[in-house]
């Protein structure tokens, strides 16, 4: 799977982080996310809906490829 | 009167009038039915079209591509304070309408809705709620406008000003700052004090505030200071020396975002969910088995609960708290095709755009199963499906709202059934002013459950 974030769109809310510590980290000067990892393990698929569906800036999407 | 309209625009459709001699262009259409005035501008003009308030002209855009441009344009493009000059007087002049993504960024990282708050946040909320309904007794009937803009006053106020705050206020609070909702008549485009009724009880409301104030920060002085534990933002502001006016004028606009918003969703949720028995069901159930482990109401409101989540969604898609949202041009910006001049005031719809047809099959329909894999609807439509807006100034509050929500229906629904006391379709909104309220009567009975 491939997930992007639109860090145009982030307010850095940092729920994702909390969902996946793996996958998102925080950049503190520019105050969004940093997107660590861009093709996530599938072991991970659940916490990625988790983190897109409750994202509230809906700043998040995955796809399947 | 004749009003000139800024030739940069004349080549975008103007919607048809309902009250073609009014001297304001379109002002009457918005006073009167604001939401056909919105569906007639994408009917007759599509993505993007025109109407006249007063000496304006508001490009109205919907659609997703345009509402995209709209949503991403920075600041510095679109500028929000200017395009609503019926807050000045509520909020005071001198207080700013809403802080800058910047600001607001700082808020999230700082203050009351950072992530890490929110445990806290939900407890409270619980409580207020369990306050409200503990003189209810085993059946009877609540006013839904009366019920939920007392609780989300208290919920607000303690959440984003602090739980000392919040122990000062009663429901008379609620009355006043119910004035000030009301005290947001379209005719402020013409003149944002003009000698109307709802003006003048605005601005008694705005004073009687202030000295509830004024009270506080008075008891406050005279109890001198306390551990720094046991203070709240008020302690903060006073420490700094400002008025009760500037005081009262922060802590109006900091509630203001949260406030009619929580408290119409809250109660058109519960209209809808006696709509829909099955729905209600549903919820009910899954309410029952989620807590059936005695856990607490302020754990399982930050996490999911599918069919409620859906529920509220599907209420919000349908009842967007907010109908327009509007900007005011600063730099040229290309809308749907069209150049937009500086000076132009810029809009968008949640309303309409969460009704689009393309995108929202059977747009006025009821169904919560939008939102369930593989729909998406939410997802799928992020520049249409916008009642928290969208882009860089999406309701910085959504999470904690949505938490809000869940808490209230958690305790409520757990212990009462509701039924409606009028027939289904009486339930409506009052769009007569920009702040859309419940209409009156809007009455519903509830009965403890045995279980």
């Amino acid at each position: 799977m491939k997930v992007t974030a639109d860090l145009e769109l982030c307010q850095g809310h940092q729920l994702c982080q909390g969902e996946a510590p793996t996958v998102f980290g925080f950049d503190d000067d520019a105050d969004t996310v940093v997107l660590l990892e861009a093709h996530p393990d599938e072991s991970l698929r659940d916490a990625m809906r988790t983190a897109v569906k409750y994202c509230p800036a809906m700043a998040l999407s995955m796809e399947d490829e | 009167m004749t009003v000139s309209t800024n030739p940069g625009v004349t080549g975008i459709r103007e919607v048809s009038r309902r009250f073609p001699d009014s001297p304001h262009g379109h002002l009457e259409d918005l006073r009167d039915d604001p939401i056909d005035l919105m569906h007639r501008v994408r009917d007759e003009c599509g993505d993007i079209g025109r109407f006249r308030l007063a000496d304006r002209d508001v490009v109205l855009v919907s659609g997703a591509e345009a509402n995209e441009q709209f949503f991403r344009a920075p600041d510095s493009t679109l500028d929000q304070a200017a395009a609503y000059p019926f807050m000045t007087p509520i909020f005071g002049k001198g207080v700013v309408f809403d802080a800058s993504p910047e600001e607001r960024q700082q808020m999230l990282k700082n203050q009351a809705l950072r992530g890490d708050m929110m445990r806290g946040h939900a407890n409270t909320i619980e409580a207020e709620i369990r306050r409200m309904v503990a003189d209810w007794g085993d059946e009877g009937e609540i006013d839904l406008l009366d019920f939920f803009a007392e609780l989300t006053i208290y919920t607000t106020s303690a959440c984003l000003i602090g739980l000392p705050f919040r122990e000062e206020l009663d429901a008379s609070f609620a009355q006043h700052y119910h004035e000030l909702e009301r005290g947001t008549d379209a005719i402020a485009y013409v003149d944002p004090y003009a000698d109307i009724e709802s003006f003048r009880r605005r601005d008694a409301a705005r004073e009687q505030l202030v000295a509830l104030v004024q009270g506080i920060i008075d008891k406050r002085k005279a109890r001198g200071t306390v551990p720094k534990e046991e203070r709240d933002l008020l302690d903060v502001l006073i420490s700094i020396d400002m008025t009760a006016d500037y005081i009262t004028g922060i802590f109006i606009s900091m509630m203001f975002a949260g406030h009619h918003t929580s408290s119409g969703t809250a109660s058109w949720a519960l209209i809808e969910l006696m709509r829909h028995p099955e729905v209600m069901n549903g919820v009910v159930a899954e309410l029952d088995e989620l807590y059936a482990d005695g856990s607490d109401v302020s754990f399982q409101a930050l996490r999911s609960i599918p069919r409620l989540e859906a529920a509220l969604k599907e209420t919000l898609r349908l009842h967007p708290p907010l109908i327009i949202l509007m900007r005011v041009v600063q730099e040229e910006i290309e809308l749907a095709g069209q150049m937009i001049p500086p000076g132009t005031t810029v809009a968008s719809s949640p309303r309409v755009s969460n009704r689009i047809a393309e995108d929202f099959p059977e747009p006025d329909r009821f169904d919560p199963g939008r939102y369930l894999d593989p729909r998406q609807e939410d997802l799928q439509n992020r520049w249409t499906w916008i009642p928290f807006g969208a882009g860089k100034h999406r309701c910085v509050g959504n999470a904690f709202a949505m938490m809000q929500m869940k808490a209230i229906f958690s305790v409520i629904l757990r212990d009462y059934e509701f039924e409606m006391t009028q027939p289904s379709e009486s339930y409506r909104d009052d769009t007569s002013k920009m702040v859309i309220q419940l209409a009156r009567p809007a009455t519903v009975r509830y009965r403890r459950r045995r279980r």
